[in-house]
């Protein structure tokens, strides 16, 4: 047991330990600066209140971003997973978007509505929603059919049926699109800021990129993968776990 | 009064149910009887409502509650919310004289799984009987139960039964259950299944 919990920490320190030898042995810092190198860095940016600032912008598009995908992608898989022949007309449409590269769909966006919050937006969306409507159409297809003939004897409303049968079931589908959809949605949120926003971690890799600052680069990634931990750590696994409640009794 | 007047109902080209018409008044308690595949719970689902690709017609009240075979529960509610999300307009407390009734108030707030499969099914016969039903529909309620579990279930019905006094309409392969439950007995034969002697056909609906 404790074997298991200290084989990640010792996992991560061996990596630590790597970038340290490499960073040795490159022996310049404006290429790999040791991991120590970033911490004056970071304060300063913490300090002067860019960090927060940039953090708290890409923080909100994400939000966004996640909700407006995991709304329509679950409406859309619903509907989809229980009727085969809106499915066939929607299925198509799927594949295309689902292979649809990102940066086509960001440029296109930026393009078609202008370099604005919405284009942002409406981008990132665009990319999770058909990952979204695929996961949850598997789970809606898997919904007990002998609940809904129970639900619809009993006259359930439209709400209890959704709240109390359909999505519970639903429900380790729709983390795992949850828990799949934060990961990519951050990392493309980056993308759409560095092609054509002007705040955000994206836009201050943009910049530090300019100006060859490794260092800042890797305060900005750093610290956005720190946040996006503790969500997963704070929000993402405690709801999941609170869901699954009934399974473990 | 629920009234039942099926044509025909086929699975694509294959004809399962020819014509079944019967009706049952409020208070009577009737069983279909026949084997297994003869089309009982197709029939009970044309009844039910929950299929509506057949030809004929069924006139049914709103109020209506099921049994199923297998308990049919929401495994991520607790055991009172079974019963109170089914039935929104009854009050906490009713639900648990419900619950007390068929003999598991104790465990009002534990998840379905954490209990029996025999204290299932009294949940699921709470279920049923809380929201007062004109109409009960029980789809061989009592199978795959030990014998005894089963007597004791059977007996808890009928008090139910009496105590509510729903039209019900249960299905069943076993004829000793059938007697004891219900007040007439209809049998389903054929293929397609139509019910026997063929009552119909002299003109009068059983």
């Amino acid at each position: 047991m404790t074997e298991n919990r200290l084989v990640p920490a010792f996992s991560l320190i061996a990596l630590l330990g790597l970038w340290i030898v490499a960073a040795a042995i490159s022996g310049d810092p404006t290429v790999l600066p040791q991991p120590w190198a970033l911490i004056d860095p970071f304060l300063q940016e913490v300090a002067s209140g860019e960090l927060p600032y940039h953090l708290f912008q890409t923080l909100i598009r994400v939000l966004w971003a996640f909700a407006l995908a995991m709304g329509v992608g679950i409406a859309l898989g619903l509907i989809m997973g229980r009727s085969e022949r809106i499915n066939r007309w929607l299925d198509p449409w799927l594949v295309v978007f689902l292979n649809l590269p990102a940066l086509v769909l960001i440029v296109l966006c930026y393009l078609w509505i202008g370099l604005n919050e919405t284009a942002a937006i409406a981008a990132v969306t665009l990319n999770k929603i058909p990952n979204v409507t695929t996961v949850i159409r598997e789970g809606a297809r898997a919904t007990s059919r002998d609940l809904d003939a129970m639900a619809q004897v009993y006259r359930m409303s439209r709400w209890t049926k959704l709240r109390h049968v359909t999505l519970p079931q639903m429900a380790p589908f729709i983390a795992g699109a949850a828990r799949n959809g934060v990961a990519v949605i951050w990392k493309i949120v980056l993308v759409v800021e560095f092609l054509g926003r002007s705040s955000g971690v994206g836009f201050q890799i943009h910049l530090y990129f300019q100006l060859f600052d490794v260092a800042m680069v890797l305060v900005y990634a750093f610290s956005f993968i720190f946040v996006m931990l503790a969500v997963e750590w704070l929000l993402l696994q405690p709801w999941e776990r609170r869901v699954r409640r009934w399974r473990a009794a | 009064m629920i009234s039942v007047d099926i044509q025909q109902k086929s699975y694509g080209d294959t004809p399962i149910l020819g014509r079944v018409a019967f009706q049952i008044p409020k208070g009577e308690t009737v069983a279909i009887l026949g084997p297994s595949g003869v089309g009982k719970s197709t029939l009970l689902r044309i009844v039910a409502g929950i299929d509506p690709d057949y030809q004929g017609t069924v006139a049914r009240p709103d109020k209506m509650a099921i049994v199923f075979q297998e308990p049919t529960l929401l495994p991520w509610r607790t055991v009172l919310q079974n019963v109170t999300l089914v039935h929104p307009d009854l009050s906490e407390n009713a639900a648990m004289r419900m619950l007390k009734k068929v003999g598991i108030a104790d465990k009002a707030h534990l998840f379905p799984g954490q209990t029996s499969l025999g204290q299932q099914r009294r949940l699921a016969l709470a279920r049923a009987f809380a929201g007062q039903p004109d109409f009960l529909i029980m789809d061989e309620p009592f199978v795959s139960l030990d014998p005894e579990t089963a007597d004791t279930m059977l007996g808890l019905t009928e008090t139910l039964i009496a105590e509510t006094g729903p039209a019900v309409l249960f299905v069943t392969h076993a004829r000793e259950e059938a007697t004891r439950l219900a007040d007439r007995i209809l049998e389903l034969r054929g293929q397609p299944a139509v019910l026997a002697p063929h009552l119909v056909e002299t003109g009068e609906i059983p």
